[in-house]
């Protein structure tokens, strides 16, 4: 007979607050005294009503794009501690010595680390970047779906809060990042950690899936006349691509952790050992969607580093058509090569060499695109503004991290090197110095698109030189640990000779967090001096593609007439041939309405994944059932759009001249 | 279909930088319900994949040809084979745009989904009253799953069925509903193909020897 | 040719002048750049070549990013500066082929390799000199990884050691894996490349030890709260040694039957080196076969039992003759200690669980 306590609140007890961990009293501490701020600091400025109007339920792509860029910086500090946190234990736990973090707390802390890295700070930085720029690109007012962008990004945001709840409340996997059954099942991990794991990245993924939904609709079909699918920008072409793998991907993890979900709820028989079940099955379908993750990263940052380089060269990108080619190519290619993830689990040499093959040839396509760059500099004026230092930062990082990655890619040298912390400074040396890289050059390149005024730059040079010189140190020694034989995720070493490479590594987290700082030091500086810093031209770089060719920011309509295309480089080939903006003519511009709902249903969502984690079953029923109900009550609503007045698109337009006139 | 061709093909002089008047993009639902659905479809090629694998893994309990009654089967397979005809009729009855006739038919629609639901659970607690649980073996586990799955989907089909019909009573057939309509259609004749291959691969091919 | 690549004796000095990574780990001991087994000698030299090649390509791309960013530099006015420039057939021509040359080279030395290292082919050799003539019987070993420990069976001496493993130098040694409840992976980076242990499952390894001396092994896959603390001895010894290790493991241990195995088998982390004197007939495959317990069926039989269609409908008994995580999960106290226990999945209605060695085990299927 279950207990009228445990009817009301399933398996969640008083004791599920960790308040005998002083490291997290701590971080509770911290963080609850910094929420409160916040609160009261929005309560005095009286800025409730503006939040909610003006952004949470907000369905204008560029407030949504910067929100989710908010949601990656905000969640990289927690990842970021985690990192931290790795790094203080491996450096210190030799010998005798534990450390000071037991591994049921170690072990939450690295799952949690790959897991917010990639899901909360990653997929946020590259969907809020594509969200902000693709509609700009392609000449279009909004994204397909408005309302159904606004509720991808909350039910983003319901993923996050239930990883960071599940700090004060429980506590999190201890499985590593994908979670393999049998560890994963409810015999070896009974607690709620896996559970939080599952409904955060089920709740999240919906958001993934139909974001990705969204702007494939957006791109296909809604560009401006004129801009054929080869006329496309090749950030486009990349965030097309990058969301053809979302949508062809990310359904597989969820009916994956779904199935992991019925074994843990239910008692199936999908990844147990016994009664016919197959773990090998989950590791299968979880790399299906692993290994195009990689790619969904990658390619976003890629089509930053084309149009960075391409603009701060002062030169058409060298080779577009192959540049196009091979991003489709690797798009294609990354569905074929999920197996090398685990030579190690016995597959027949044939198996294990064609997937080995198969992911060496990735690199060829990749190669084009770093000779493609390289020869976009050639014959150019290259300024060495802030995006372009990222981007050679990436072209230098990036090589060698694909050549370690090749090297992974040979059998029987993945055989000497998986698992290893080898394997760990490949892949922190491709998503930092790809990815990471990629997302600071489109932040400092498109910021002052979006707020109006440049990023400082002083500030953001320190940033740069503390995140790749820091990036090297911490990284490096993990290469020379892993020839050494040193494997990952160990919370404790028995051999004093590896301490020092541990401690070097240390050394380069704490300059990477100094980036950080810098990073943010950089914004607040910027905001300070936002008047000598101010963009009135809308083109700050001299840039080549529409997003440029309007104001910055942009006004609500993004462009108060659809612009026709002619060229690839579409504002280049306008500005050469003498375009003149107009200044009368407009017409009242149709637009979406902002909506409660998606907020709402995302947290309801969100709720009923809580409820589910615990066991409380009334309130996942009654939290699942509202969230129905809301979504037919919302589809009552045809009332979802209206014009904006000529009046005010006439008063903006005539800001905006005046503003161009004194520049 | 291709917007390639619509906008390459718009005639605009070299010299026009910008479109006067406003600009009327296409509607994009159909095309992003059609992604909805392929992403739906490789929810389900996963579980089909699934019970591939594990199909044949009975953890020494009852088979496919121990359990499955194809005659029940074959019912069930008809009452969704047949909504989907009702329901082709009522989007044509929609394209004469005839109010009474298309919730007529969407209701007949909305009568045979339920019939298959009802089935497929009157299948499903018979299974359980003979000890074959989603427990008892991967089996068992796959099928209920790949089979609840579609289940499910059929159950949400109906109740966006009826919330449809309640709008196209509030409403008529306004250019909204009618592409409501269509998107539903999609979504219900694609639960009767994911129905043929569920019938095929773990019915017919699951009781023979 | 490429094959011969392959057996390239390990010649270290020669690779160091090609690597500046060697040289950084000159004064440290990389084990997989200096290792002491065939195999894993032969998986480094595949790997050193790989890398070789991608620097053929790497290195220049490298030097011309910073040449070409340098020399393209806005201040520099000298430069040409074309801003229509594009496109270029013969540089795209190049771009693409030198990297598919590259990768065409790699893949061929990786269709080669793969084969000829995969872990479940029996050697041909023991070193770069000595070739089949001088290969003997192999040393079988059984490998059990455990939560948290490592069970090792030589079943043509009969004994077995605890989280010890040790081996004549120069003879090949074939080991069989599995695991008992999660996944684990054997790896002793001076012998050969890892392979998984899995529970239920069985996969192969083979290898040689080709100088004598004490090598860490440990399990490479995170596998719960005592994983890092999961590691063993390797011992390489002359066969004269070894037969000495034998006799001590035969004099110090004790027997290891179904009844002192299950207590081995409860978690428990850093367990000292153990010996046993004997070993059960069939525990290996009982282990394997997820049926050391009185009362389990085993899953040989119930793969038999499968692939003759199944047992029908009457045979809700055999449900709980398989169950065998949730069984393990109550005894298990290193999984698990955090909030949030749920109990035991539900099982068929109306079963109830057979009393314990009701039945004799059945023998496993080989």
């Amino acid at each position: 007979m279950p207990s009228a306590d445990s009817a009301i609140f399933g398996r969640l007890t008083l004791d599920a607050i960790p308040y005998h961990e002083p490291i997290l009293l701590v971080t509770f501490v911290a963080t609850a005294l910094l929420g409160l701020a916040v609160v009261w600091w929005v309560t005095r400025a009286g800025a409730w009503g503006y939040l909610w109007r003006e952004w949470i339920t907000s369905i204008d792509h560029k407030k949504i794009g910067i929100m989710y860029i908010i949601l990656g910086l905000v969640m990289l500090m927690r990842g970021f501690a985690d990192a931290l946190l790795m790094r203080a234990q491996q450096a210190i736990a030799f010998g005798e010595s534990a450390g000071y973090l037991p591994s049921h707390h170690y072990d939450q802390i690295f799952t949690a680390h790959g897991v917010i890295m990639i899901f909360f700070v990653a997929m946020p930085l590259v969907t809020g970047l594509m969200n902000y720029i693709v509609p700009l690109q392609i000449g279009a007012r909004d994204v397909a779906f408005p309302f159904l962008n606004n509720f991808s990004f909350w039910m983003t945001v319901g993923g996050a809060v239930l990883v960071m709840a599940s700090l004060f409340v429980g506590e999190f996997a201890r499985t590593g990042w994908l979670a393999y059954p049998p560890l994963s099942g409810v015999a070896y991990s009974p607690g709620v950690g896996v559970d939080y794991y599952i409904w955060a990245l089920q709740i999240a993924g919906v958001g993934t899936t139909l974001s990705g939904i969204n702007l494939i609709a957006t791109i296909v079909k809604m560009r401006a006349p004129g801009m054929t699918m080869m006329r496309m920008p090749i950030f486009t072409w990349t965030a097309l691509c990058t969301n053809v793998l979302i949508v062809a991907s990310f359904p597989v993890l969820g009916a994956t952790l779904a199935l992991l979900a019925l074994d843990r709820y239910v008692g199936t028989n999908f990844f147990t050992n016994d009664l016919g079940g197959n773990p090998m099955m989950y590791v299968n379908l979880i790399w299906i969607w692993g290994h195009p993750e990689v790619y969904i990263l990658i390619l976003p940052a890629f089509g930053v580093f084309s149009e960075v380089v391409s603009t701060f060269s002062g030169k058409r990108l060298f080779g577009y058509t192959s540049m196009v080619y091979a991003t489709v190519v690797i798009t294609i290619l990354s569905y074929l090569v999920w197996l090398h993830h685990f030579f190690t689990m016995g597959s027949g040499a044939s198996v294990n060499a064609f997937f080995g093959i198969t992911t060496m040839i990735i690199s060829i396509p990749t190669g084009a695109k770093i000779f493609n760059w390289l020869f976009t500099m050639y014959r150019g004026r290259v300024r060495f503004e802030l995006p372009m230092m990222w981007t050679i930062a990436f072209m230098l990082t990036f090589v060698v991290g694909g050549m370690t990655g090749v090297m992974l890619a040979v059998p029987p040298a993945d055989f000497i090197l998986h698992n290893s912390l080898f394997l760990v400074a490949h892949f922190h040396h491709v998503i930092i110095g790809g990815v990471v890289f990629g997302m600071f050059a489109g932040i400092v390149f498109w910021f002052p698109k979006a707020f109006g005024f440049r990023l400082d730059p002083y500030w953001g040079t320190w940033s740069f030189w503390f995140w790749v010189v820091g990036f090297y140190v911490a990284f490096m020694p993990l290469y020379v640990l892993g020839l050494m034989g040193v494997t990952r995720r160990l919370n404790q070493f028995a051999d004093p000779s590896l301490q020092v490479w541990f401690v070097i590594a240390a050394f380069g987290a704490v300059l990477i967090a100094l980036g950080i700082a810098c990073f943010v030091i950089q914004i607040a500086v910027s905001i300070l001096r936002r008047d000598q810093l101010r963009d009135t031209t809308g083109d700050p770089w001299h840039g080549r593609t529409l997003e440029w060719s309007t104001s910055s920011p942009p006004p609500d309509y993004n462009f108060a007439f659809t612009p026709v295309v002619h060229d690839l480089d579409a504002w280049e080939d306008m500005k050469r041939r003498g375009y003149k903006r107009p200044v009368s003519g407009f017409r009242p511009i149709h637009m979406p309405k902002n909506t409660w709902a998606g907020v709402v249903l995302a947290g309801l969502a969100t709720l009923c994944g809580f409820a589910l984690i615990w066991h409380i079953w009334w309130l996942a029923a009654l939290s699942f059932l509202t969230l129905i109900a809301t979504a037919i009550f919302h589809t009552f609503n045809y009332d979802r759009d209206f014009h904006i007045p000529v009046e005010d698109v006439v008063r903006t337009e005539g800001q905006r001249t005046t503003l161009l006139a004194r520049a | 279909m291709s917007s390639d061709t619509t906008t390459a093909a718009a005639p605009y002089d070299r010299d026009v930088f910008h479109v006067e008047g406003e600009e009327h993009p296409q509607g994009s639902t159909l095309l992003g319900f059609w992604l909805y659905l392929m992403s739906d479809c490789l929810v389900f090629a996963v579980l089909f994949a699934t019970y591939g694998v594990l199909g044949r893994s009975y953890a020494a309990g009852p088979s496919g040809a121990d359990l499955f009654d194809l005659n029940l089967v074959a019912i069930n397979t008809a009452m969704l084979l047949l909504s989907s005809i009702t329901y082709g009729f009522a989007m044509l009855a929609m394209d004469k745009g005839r109010v009474p006739a298309t919730q007529g038919w969407l209701a007949v629609t909305g009568l045979f989904g339920l019939a298959f639901v009802g089935i497929e659970l009157y299948e499903f607690v018979h299974l359980i009253h003979e000890g074959a649980t989603p427990q008892r073996s991967a089996f068992l586990s796959s099928f209920y799953a790949l089979v609840g799955t579609h289940g499910t989907h059929v159950t949400f089909g109906i109740l966006w069925l009826v919330v449809l019909m309640a709008q196209v009573a509030k409403r008529g057939l306004i250019p909204e509903n009618r592409r409501r309509l269509l998107c539903l259609s999609m979504f219900w004749h694609f639960l009767d193909v994911v129905w043929i291959g569920v019938f095929t691969f773990v019915y017919l091919m699951g009781v023979l020897p | 040719m490429l094959a011969r690549l392959l057996h390239t004796p390990p010649n270290r000095r020669a690779w160091l002048l090609l690597l500046p990574m060697l040289t950084m780990l000159g004064g440290c001991e990389a084990v997989l750049l200096s290792p002491s087994g065939d195999i894993a000698v032969q998986q480094r030299n595949l790997m050193i070549a790989s890398t070789v090649l991608m620097l053929l390509i790497v290195i220049p791309v490298m030097v011309l990013t910073v040449l070409v960013a340098w020399r393209y530099r806005a201040s520099n006015r000298t430069a040409t500066y074309d801003p229509e420039w594009n496109h270029s057939l013969a540089l795209e021509v190049a771009i693409w082929t030198v990297p598919l040359l590259i990768v065409i080279a790699i893949g061929a030395l990786t269709w080669l390799g793969t084969h000829l290292l995969d872990p479940y082919r029996p050697l041909k050799r023991i070193d770069a000199e000595r070739h089949g003539a001088a290969l003997v019987e192999p040393l079988q070993v059984e490998v059990v990884a455990l939560d948290w420990k490592w069970l090792f069976f030589y079943p043509q001496l009969g004994i077995a050691s605890l989280n010890e493993l040790a081996a004549p130098v120069d003879r090949p040694l074939s080991f069989k894996l599995t695991s008992t409840s999660v996944m684990n992976s054997f790896y002793i980076p001076a012998l050969a490349g890892q392979i998984y242990a899995m529970p239920g499952m069985e996969t192969k390894l083979h290898a040689v030890i080709n100088a004598p001396g004490v090598y860490k092994g440990f399990s490479a896959n995170y596998s719960g709260a005592g994983f890092s603390r999961m590691h063993f001895n390797f011992l390489g010894l002359s066969q004269g040694d070894f037969d000495g290790w034998a006799a001590k493991v035969k004099a110090q241990g004790s027997p290891l039957d179904r009844a002192a195995y299950a207590a081995i088998e409860k978690p428990s982390e850093a367990e000292p080196a153990r010996y046993f004197s004997s070993v059960e007939d069939g525990l290996y495959n009982a282990i394997l076969n997820m049926c050391t317990k009185p009362g389990q069926m085993c899953m040989s039989e119930m793969m038999h039992i499968d692939s003759m269609g199944g047992a029908g409908k009457e045979s809700s008994h055999n449900w709980q003759k398989l169950r065998y995580d949730s069984h393990r999960a109550g005894s298990m106290d290193g999984f698990g200690h955090g909030p949030g226990h749920s109990h035991e999945p539900p099982g068929p209605p109306g079963d109830q669980p057979q009393p314990g060695g009701a039945s004799a085990p059945a023998a496993p299927h080989h």
